[in-house]
């Protein structure tokens, strides 16, 4: 890390040369690897606040739960709400984390909270992280693979103003299409914009408030999970 | 809420380097911060104020902002551009198959420290 020492009049520099997000990528690599060895898969779920991340989980994990082992960990800046209602409504076990004003979740603080999850016999463990479309993108989770979800009422220029946050998702969720009537929503727009940022992410149109759509999701999720455990 | 976040790596990396080199004031950090890079520098710049000045090591410690321009390569013509003002499309061929060169770093470059 520590390259040279220069001295000058009245300073002396030190360089350091050194990417602040360094030693999370690091981290985070070799949470996956950790992950790896124990079978367990983790999905990093990511979207605005409000474009119904807990909902579609709840749908969807009423569609998995009895073929996965799931457990989930809500990250939220403050409260229990989200793991109070996935708990309620699901019957999966739910962790609360607590970013402490933080925007996002790093790969440690995600290893904190796995702390806390008896992965042991687990299948998968998605981590519902903080709603913001930007932080989040930059900071690798350790997490398998990267979702997100992106409501109708948000609009369909999002991939176009948050390149970054679609370009490391795997997934694009569209969500609330059953208002899709009453929203400038143009679905084959977005669709061509998620492919300029990420040609290889999957786009399954949804809504949670109905279900409708959650089988494709749940359908992607046991795909995933049963293909990454037979990879080398 | 973002550059918050990227202050705290930024203490906690200068902290280290402080100790390895057993300086007990930093006087200034320079930063590599890249054209889309997502990191505002006069975010960061009130952030890093309102951070450091709670810690004895760095308090009047004064963050200092390179911009990186951000370029990209064409695959098909194998040319450099500008990244902001072209964005994925290169402006040489109109081809796609293009990639970030430089312009994301969030980098320490260097700190300075007061020579006694």
């Amino acid at each position: 890390m520590l390259t040279a020492i220069t001295t000058m009049d009245e300073v002396k520099v030190i360089e350091i040369k050194k990417s602040v997000f360094a030693n999370n990528d690091k981290d985070a690599a070799n949470l996956r690897r950790e992950l790896k060895g124990k079978g367990v898969y983790l999905l990093n779920l990511m979207s605005s606040p409000g474009s119904g991340k807990t909902t579609t989980l709840i749908q969807t994990l009423n569609r998995i739960k009895d073929k996965l082992r799931v457990a989930v960990m809500e990250a939220d800046i403050d409260s229990n709400v989200d793991a109070v209602k996935i708990k309620e409504a699901t019957g999966v076990p739910s962790v609360q984390l607590h970013t402490g004003g933080m925007c996002h979740l790093d790969a440690e603080m995600t290893r904190q909270g796995l702390d806390n999850v008896p992965l042991e016999g687990l299948d998968l463990v998605i981590l519902e992280n903080v709603g913001n479309l930007v932080c989040p993108a930059e900071f690798d989770t350790g997490a398998c693979r990267n979702a997100m979800i992106l409501s109708v009422p948000e609009g369909h220029d999002k991939p176009l103003k948050y390149p970054l946050m679609f370009s490391v998702c795997d997934l694009v969720l569209v969500n609330k299409i059953d208002v899709l009537p009453y929203f400038d929503f143009d679905l084959e727009k977005c669709r061509e914009y998620v492919r300029m940022r990420n040609p290889k992410a999957q786009v399954i149109p949804i809504c949670a408030k109905t279900g409708e759509g959650t089988d494709a999701f749940a359908a992607w999720l046991l795909q995933e999970v049963s293909a990454w455990k037979k990879e080398e | 809420m973002h550059e918050l976040g990227i202050v705290f790596y930024i203490i906690r990396d200068v902290k280290k380097a402080a100790q390895e080199n057993a300086v007990e004031h930093v006087s200034g950090v320079v930063m590599n911060i890249g054209e889309v890079s997502t990191v505002v520098p006069e975010y960061l710049q009130d952030c890093w104020r309102w951070a450091a000045d709670k810690e004895e090591l760095l308090k009047g410690c004064e963050l200092k902002c390179n911009r990186v321009p951000a370029v990209s390569f064409c695959e098909d013509c194998r040319s450099e551009f500008g990244t902001v003002a072209h964005g994925k499309t290169c402006p040489c061929c109109g081809g796609e198959n293009t990639y970030l060169l430089r312009g994301n770093e969030v980098e320490i470059k260097e700190i300075e420290v007061p020579n006694y």
